[in-house]
Parts: structure tokens; sequence; C-alpha cells
């Protein structure tokens, strides 16, 4: 069996559950999937999940799981993983899942491979690709030691879209787990938003985003007249934004905004994976950066590798021409 | 307190890839090694917090002989003395190793707080710091923005993901995997160089048995999801082709 552990908050399904319903699909190769969902009231999310053509769906609820914490999590799903026995526990690589899968891994003495893109049977064995080098480089890896072996994907390497649907809903089984009080050591306050949202780069259709090969902020000013020529948004890399060289809302990522914009343009940015899933959706993507193995040119339609001080003000009286 | 850092050391951010004879991992002959960044960022942390209650900083690391450049780095920019876990099979090591041999050497340490970078720059594992929690069967707390320490309190701020946060408390000891830009590094000064030349870094030896959790079949470049065109020429020509590209053909100016 393969056990995909969905993703749930205040009732609503994580839409990267669906990837690893997917993913589960995909890899069975005949063993049986079955999805759990963990939480102090999952009745609609484990109703949405019995939609997938699975085995089953495991409502595992317990009122100490809302808010979530990671040892109330740990204990809950230890629980519902050991009589399942599965060969896979499969999690999509939310910052949920980081703060806990490692955990469970430890506790059950576990391999746990995270942050996987892709997946090949050779055999009798799963390899599981992984960036490392921040995306320098892929490596397929195979876990070791007994089973069951975590695995997390990366968030959108696998589509949810195609998931196997069934007609008939697929059953659900409700499972109780047990809680001491004092196993929770960790005292979570409510979530909240820093910085006002003013700037919604999710609905720009045009995007120049700057990362660290502009230098320093008073190099900004070149890429703010590129995006004034193209009529963008500007938009920015983590680094960008942690120095302060703009403001925190304009920063696109797994941190930040995700955007889909018709063109998004990338100047001095590496493509860390953490840039990457913030803007793999846009339609058009180009890449202004002087180094030709960048992992940004391996998303982008067009690249231009060259020193960005000399081509993005080409390229803005280009613009103007 | 006193508080434990763990730093690993990475090759450095313009490293160009290239891969030993049998593609499991890098040639490391012709690698420039840095700190990690986001443990950078965990060293600073420790640091103000040391300034701000007093106490000590241990840095610690494990890996071959070479790591000691990111050691002693750590001790110039105010650290007060390191562990080093030094073994040569170190150097290709899986979370899972790592954090059993750290785990096994900062046991008998003293520690109120451990920090370490959310994850690191070579594998991307994003698992140690967790591990390592779970093995000094201690509470932590993921991808840190702030730290607050309050007697034997902790209150931090953990970074949700599209622009969210969320405060958490929790006893001290813990473990913290820090973000990185929690803070602005400082870096080493020419006084701090040579206070760390006096600096204890003790090494310890890995256990005999190691117990790897995955094992690389193969390392390559990434396959790429799309083809990208390049433009050729000098930066004005290749931005007029550019321009007329997006008109044309893209059509998305």
């Amino acid at each position: 069996m393969i056990l995909v552990v969905g993703e749930a908050r205040g009732g609503n399904l994580n839409r990267s559950s669906w990837e690893a319903v997917a993913a589960a699909q995909q890899l069975a190769g005949g063993e049986p999937v079955a999805v759990a969902v963990l939480g102090a009231n999952v009745a609609a999310a484990a109703a949405e999940l019995a939609h997938a053509q699975v085995a089953e769906v495991i409502a595992v609820e317990n009122p100490a799981l809302d808010p979530y914490t990671p040892d109330g999590y740990v204990v809950a799903l230890q629980q519902t993983v050991e009589p399942l026995d599965p060969s896979i526990v499969l999690l999509a690589h939310t910052y949920q899942t980081r703060d806990y899968a490692p955990t469970i891994a430890a506790r059950m003495a576990r391999a746990l491979v995270t942050d996987v893109i892709r997946f090949r049977v050779v055999g009798e064995e799963r390899r599981f690709a992984r960036p490392m080098f921040q995306g320098k480089l892929t490596a397929d890896v195979v876990p070791l030691g007994p089973r069951p072996h975590f695995v997390t994907l990366q968030v959108g390497a696998f589509r949810a879209d195609q998931a196997a649907r069934a007609a008939q809903p697929a059953p659900i089984r409700s499972l109780s787990v047990q809680l001491e009080p004092g196993a929770i050591r960790q005292q979570p306050e409510a979530p909240f938003q820093e910085a006002r949202q003013a700037v919604d780069l999710s609905q720009a259709s045009r995007i120049v985003s700057v990362g660290r090969g502009i230098k320093e902020a008073a190099n900004i000013g070149l890429v703010q007249r590129l995006a004034d020529a193209l009529g963008a948004e500007l938009a920015a890399s983590r680094p960008i934004c942690d120095a302060g060289w703009l403001p925190m809302e304009r920063q696109v990522g797994s941190s930040g905004q995700t955007v889909a914009p018709k063109l998004y343009l990338a100047v001095g940015i590496s493509g860390a994976i953490q840039h990457l899933v913030g803007m793999k959706g846009a339609s058009t993507i180009v890449a202004i950066n002087k180094d030709p193995d960048a992992p940004i040119f391996e998303v982008a339609d067009y690249g231009v590798v060259g020193d960005l001080f000399e081509v993005v003000p080409a390229l803005t009286a280009a613009l103007k021409e | 307190m006193t508080i434990g850092v763990c730093i690993k050391q990475v090759p450095a951010r313009d490293w160009q890839p290239r891969l030993n004879e049998a593609h499991s991992w890098i040639r490391d002959v012709d690698v420039a090694y840095e700190m990690n960044e986001p443990d950078a960022y965990a060293l600073e942390e420790a640091l103000r917090l040391k300034e701000k209650h007093g106490g000590e900083v241990v840095a610690c690391s494990a890996g071959p002989a070479r790591v000691t450049q990111v050691l002693r780095e750590a001790l110039a920019r105010g650290a007060d003395r390191a562990i080093h876990v030094e073994d040569d099979r170190l150097a290709d090591a899986d979370a899972g190793v790592v954090a059993d041999v750290l785990a096994l050497a900062m046991k008998h340490e003293p520690f109120d707080l451990i920090l370490t970078g959310l994850q690191s720059d070579d594998q991307g594992s994003a698992q140690t710091g967790v591990l390592l929690a779970a093995h000094l069967g201690i509470p932590h707390a993921t991808i840190i923005m702030d730290v607050q320490v309050d007697g034997r309190t902790l209150r931090v701020k953990r970074e949700l993901e599209g622009g969210w946060f969320q405060w958490i408390a929790m006893g001290l000891p813990a473990v913290l995997t820090i973000q990185s830009g929690i803070n602005q590094l400082r870096y080493a000064t020419l006084k701090g160089i040579m206070a760390a030349r006096k600096k204890e870094i003790r090494s310890v030896a890995a256990p005999p048995r190691l117990e790897p959790r995955q094992k690389i079949v193969s390392l390559y470049a990434p396959e790429k999801t799309k083809k990208t065109e390049l433009i050729e020429g000098t930066p004005a020509e290749a931005a007029r082709t550019l321009v007329k590209k997006l008109r044309d053909e893209a059509r998305v100016i």
C-alpha cells in the first residue's frame, strides 16, 4: 500500500494533496493507494478526497490536532501509519510537512527523501529524483532501510488534474487517535499576515523581477526603468527583500507571492527552487543572467547570457525605439 | 544561556558543478567551500541572543578536515568554541547521518537552545535540525523569523506560506531552524580573526558504523522542462532581437 497524507487547514484541503494523490497513483504499480487526512474536523476534506480513485480515505480526528503542532501530528500519524504497514508514505513538501516529517521518520527510524520532483521504477527499485546544490544538479536517490519510506513531493512537480477520480466515492474510515495532553510541547498562536498586501502581483500581466545579480540597492533603479518601459510590476527574489532593497510584499516564491503573468522577466536571478515554484506558471519567461548554467534557464523561453548592467539598459532603450 | 549552532560547509554560490567519475557525487578537488547561508543567519541570531542574555555560543559541524574553515570563521564572528565531528565519510553524508553524529556529539553539552539553518545549499533536505531535536528528545520549530527568550520560555515567529506567520511558545531546551533574512549578518573583524586563533575546536570521532538513509544512484544536470531560445549578439543586438520576439512571437508586449 501507498499512503498519501493530505493537508487540510481549517477544514480546507491544500491543493498539493491532490498532487500527492496523482503521484501515488502513478507510483503504485498495482499496490492500493490510501489517503489519510488529519485534524480536529476533517469530514469535508475527507469527502473531497473520497472522489479520488483510492482504496480508502482515513479521517484521523482528535480535537488536539487543531491547531497544527508537529508533536500532535507525529503522534497521530504514527498511530495511522503503523497498522497499515505501507511501502511508502507520500506527503507534499509544504512548510507544514517540513516541520514534522523528519520527526516521524526519526521516531519510526525510517528513511525520508524530501523535495522529490519525479520518480522512476527500475526493476524492484523506486528511484526518486530531487534537486541538489540549489537546483544546479538533480540526484536520483533510493531510500534505504526498512519500509515504510517517507517521501515528500515538491509542490507543483506533479499535476493535481492528473489524479484519477472514481465514479463511486471511496469509503471513508474514521480513526480516532490517542493523544496525551502532555505530548504537545508547542503552543501556537493564530496565524497572521504581516505585510499589507498593497501589491497583488498575482494579478499583474507583466512582471520584471530582480535577484542577487543586481549587487546593491542603488542599482534597483536600472530594473525599475525596464519595468516602467514594459508597463510591468517590479518584483524580486527573496535575498533582495531580505536585504530590505525592496519591500517583502514584492517577493515572488514559496515564502512570497505565486504569480502567473503573461511575461515574467528575471534579471540576475539564479533560479533557486524556492523562487521557481512562485513563477514557473508564467506563460512567457525571459531570463537575463551571466551564468549560462543558472537553473533559471531551465524554465526560461528566452535567455540572454550576459552582464545585466549592459543588457538591461539596452533592453530599456530598445523598448523605447 | 548556552547556544549550539549547527553549521554546514557547502560549495560556494558561484561554483560550477562538476561530477566525479561515478556520477555519484561532485568532484570536490576543485570546489571552493563556504558557510551554508541559512546557517550563517542561525549563527548571527545566536550571537545576538548571547549579547542580550549572556552565555556561550558553540559552533558545531560534521564533515571532513576542511570543515574547520567554517568553524574558524564562526569563531572569528564571535562564537566561543567549536565542536567538529571529523570524518571523511561525512563529506557526502545524508541528513540522517549528519543528524545522528551531531546528536551523539552534542547530547552531553548543556545546550539551552540549538539553532541551525532551515536547509543546506548542497543537499537541501531540510531535515537535519528537526531530526536532531527528535534524537535529543526536545521540541522544535522550523523556518523561524524571530526568536524571543524570557527565562525558560521561548517565543518564536514561524513563517508559513504565502506571507503568513505565526507565533509559537515552547519551553527550553529546544531546536529552531532559522530562515534566511531573520537578521543582518555581521562579518568577522580583524580582531575577531585574531581572537579565533586561540579558541578551541574540539574534534570528535564519528561512530565506526554510519547508517545511511539514502543512496545517490546518479547525479546529473537537470532535465530542462522548456527549450530555452538563447539570444546571441552584443547587448544592443540581443535587446532588439528579444523585443522583436516578445512582440511578434510570444505577443506579450
